[in-house]
């Protein structure tokens, strides 16, 4: 992504530019004329909506009457009642809810990075059956997240599933474990299947970036007898490290907006709920528009709050890179 | 030392494709057993009893919304690839002012958690008689394909030589001729490509089908195979379920197998969606 970045930084030269023609005249006309339907539909599907959400979290507003409503200030986020405080932030399942996110974020990309990069590297090798292996980890990232998740909860039923059958015969456990009901495992069990789905596009990304190192490095590094580990640390890292960044921040940003998979895994539990599942539990589950949106807002905000601070290090990056 | 290596790259090898395909082979084995056989475990497919994939297509209209799925995701897959195309010529080849400031803004509606527009969408389509049609989906599930359509298309849209359009300029053709004429057929791969990854992300959406749908014939896949239980709470459920799992993930997969190298190249050329 930050290659388009750089690249949208810099205007197309045209030879022609010098004078302004008539025609280039009729071209910037002809822009705004294509780029016109694609900006009033985002207007639109996304504009207006997230411009009413964040007007809802500032009302009283209920799913069955949206067109009557109050505004009521702060109340959604925060109130005082008689000494008392309520309010969104002072609701312990919302906080909840964050902490399952930032967790979640945090353990499933760390370890689709590691895995990913393992993934990269084999791939990255040449051996017989490469480019079957390669179709086979697009299999996990191919098929829908719902569908994972069902196929997951067969998989670790509690009492007939495939899973606790062969920790059993293996000896490894030496009762069923309830894998999604149990608040000690269940967060643990999002976080493998979330693994098992997205270490596909995680190593794919890092692959392409392993493919673009020049070969040369490797020969004199073969040469001078460097352990490949070293070689590993001291020269692959430090050139993929762009690319991995940016695949981390991507796979980061997508895991703190986390819905389906938890919502259908854990059916929907107040233990394991994300901050995406909460919001939607209070704005269609209880009808509470403006507490839901009041939710949704605050996440809207940490998103947006760690997306520009990735684009402004994203520039940054790119002031040094000569592309 | 070197043959020990060797042994544990393989076997490296062999876990990482064992852990990758297993549980939809698992989930192949279990959709051809029914009824009892689900209580035991089995590791290697018994027999082709196809009463599951009956059941799904008996008990609910799973034809239904196969059908739903396809005609929310095909409208999607059009609309999304006729903005684009045309939005990424001007973002690719006409410079303007405001254009980097456009196309940031662009990005950063792919941003955009689902949930953040959630109350807004629902205000919305309802407002516009939308709320549990086809129509109602295909509009939000725009907000999740349009902006990194244009993006990535303009980012292909710039790889091209620049010396195309002006012969085209050249001679009077109009922008809209040289759109149609020139870089529709030239941006036929990268339309592939695009268009998969569009159609992907709209066949497998589940925040809005799930929220923006109410009754069973209206759903698409995602929700109806989310919400799928068995007809009596004794009977477990899972034999139907992978069926349909299985239905609806080989095209999938087919897909994916087939246009691998476009996907990759799509992905790590936008890469703006997981």
């Amino acid at each position: 992504m930050s290659g388009a970045v750089a690249q949208t930084g810099v205007p197309v030269q045209s030879h022609v530019q010098g004078r302004r023609s008539s025609l280039t005249r009729s071209r910037i006309r002809a822009a705004w004329l294509f780029i016109a339907p694609s900006l009033i539909i985002l207007a639109l599907i996304a504009g207006w909506p997230l411009a009413r959400t964040i007007w809802f979290s500032f009302t009283d507003a209920d799913l069955n009457s949206l067109s009557d409503y109050e505004f009521i200030g702060f109340e959604n986020y925060l109130a005082n009642y008689d000494g008392e405080w309520l309010g969104l932030l002072t609701d312990p399942d919302w906080w909840h809810s964050v902490w399952n996110t930032v967790w979640f974020t945090l353990v499933s990309v760390s370890i689709e990075t590691v895995l990913g990069i393992i993934v990269a590297l084999i791939l990255n090798a040449a051996f017989p059956g490469r480019g079957i292996m390669r179709a086979i980890i697009l299999i996990p990232w191919a098929i829908p997240t719902v569908v994972s998740a069902r196929m997951w909860n067969w998989m670790l039923h509690d009492q007939f599933g495939v899973i606790n059958d062969m920790l059993l015969r293996l000896g490894l456990i030496a009762a069923p474990i309830t894998w999604t009901a149990n608040p000690d495992t269940a967060l643990w069990t999002v976080v493998m299947v979330d693994v098992w789905k997205t270490t596909p596009f995680m190593a794919l990304l890092i692959l392409a970036a392993l493919q673009m190192l020049p070969s040369d490095i490797y020969e004199a590094a073969k040469v001078d007898g460097v352990h490949p580990v070293r070689v590993f640390f001291r020269v692959t890292l430090p050139l993929i490290k762009p690319a991995l960044l940016v695949a981390i921040i991507f796979r980061a940003l997508d895991a703190l907006r986390v819905f389906d998979l938890i919502y259908v895994l854990t059916s929907n539990a107040k233990d394991t709920a994300s901050m995406s599942v909460y919001a939607r539990q209070q704005l269609v589950d209880f009808q509470e528009v403006g507490l839901g949106s009041a939710a949704s807002t605050l996440i809207f905000l940490i998103i947006a709050l760690l997306t520009v601070m990735t684009l402004a290090a994203g520039r940054v990056r790119l002031g040094e890179d000569p592309r | 030392m070197k043959a020990l290596t060797r042994i544990g790259f393989w076997l490296l090898v062999i876990a990482i494709g064992l852990f990758a395909i297993f549980p939809f082979y698992y989930a192949i084995i279990s959709s051809f057993r029914s009824g009892a056989e689900l209580f035991s475990v089995a590791y290697l497919p018994e027999r082709l009893s196809l009463s599951n994939y009956v059941a799904v297509f008996d008990r609910q209209p799973f034809g239904r919304n196969i059908l739903n799925s396809i005609m929310v995701a095909g409208s999607v897959v059009a609309v999304s690839l006729g903005l684009g195309i045309t939005a990424a010529y001007a973002f690719g080849r006409i410079a303007f002012r405001g254009r980097a400031l456009l196309l940031m803004t662009i990005l950063a509606v792919s941003m955009f958690p689902q949930v953040a527009v959630l109350s807004g969408m629902f205000e919305l389509i309802r407002s516009f008689g939308l709320y549990n049609t086809l129509p109602g989906l295909i509009l939000a599930n725009l907000m999740l394909t349009l902006p990194f359509t244009i993006w990535v298309l303009t980012t292909f849209m710039r790889e091209l030589p620049k010396e195309i359009e002006e012969a085209a300029f050249v001679d009077g053709a109009t922008p809209w001729i040289v759109v149609r004429r020139v870089f529709l057929p030239l941006m036929a791969p990268a339309a592939v490509t695009t268009g998969l990854l569009a159609f992907i992300v709209s066949w497998n959406e589940f925040l809005f089908a799930l929220t923006f749908t109410l009754t069973n014939e209206r759903r698409t896949v995602p929700p109806a195979i989310a919400l799928m239980t068995g007809s009596t709470a004794y009977e477990l459920p899972w034999g139907t379920i992978m069926a349909a799992s299985v239905i609806v993930t080989l095209p999938i997969i087919a897909l994916v197998l087939v246009f691998q190298r476009k996907i990759v190249a799509g992905l790590t050329a936008g890469a703006v969606k997981g």
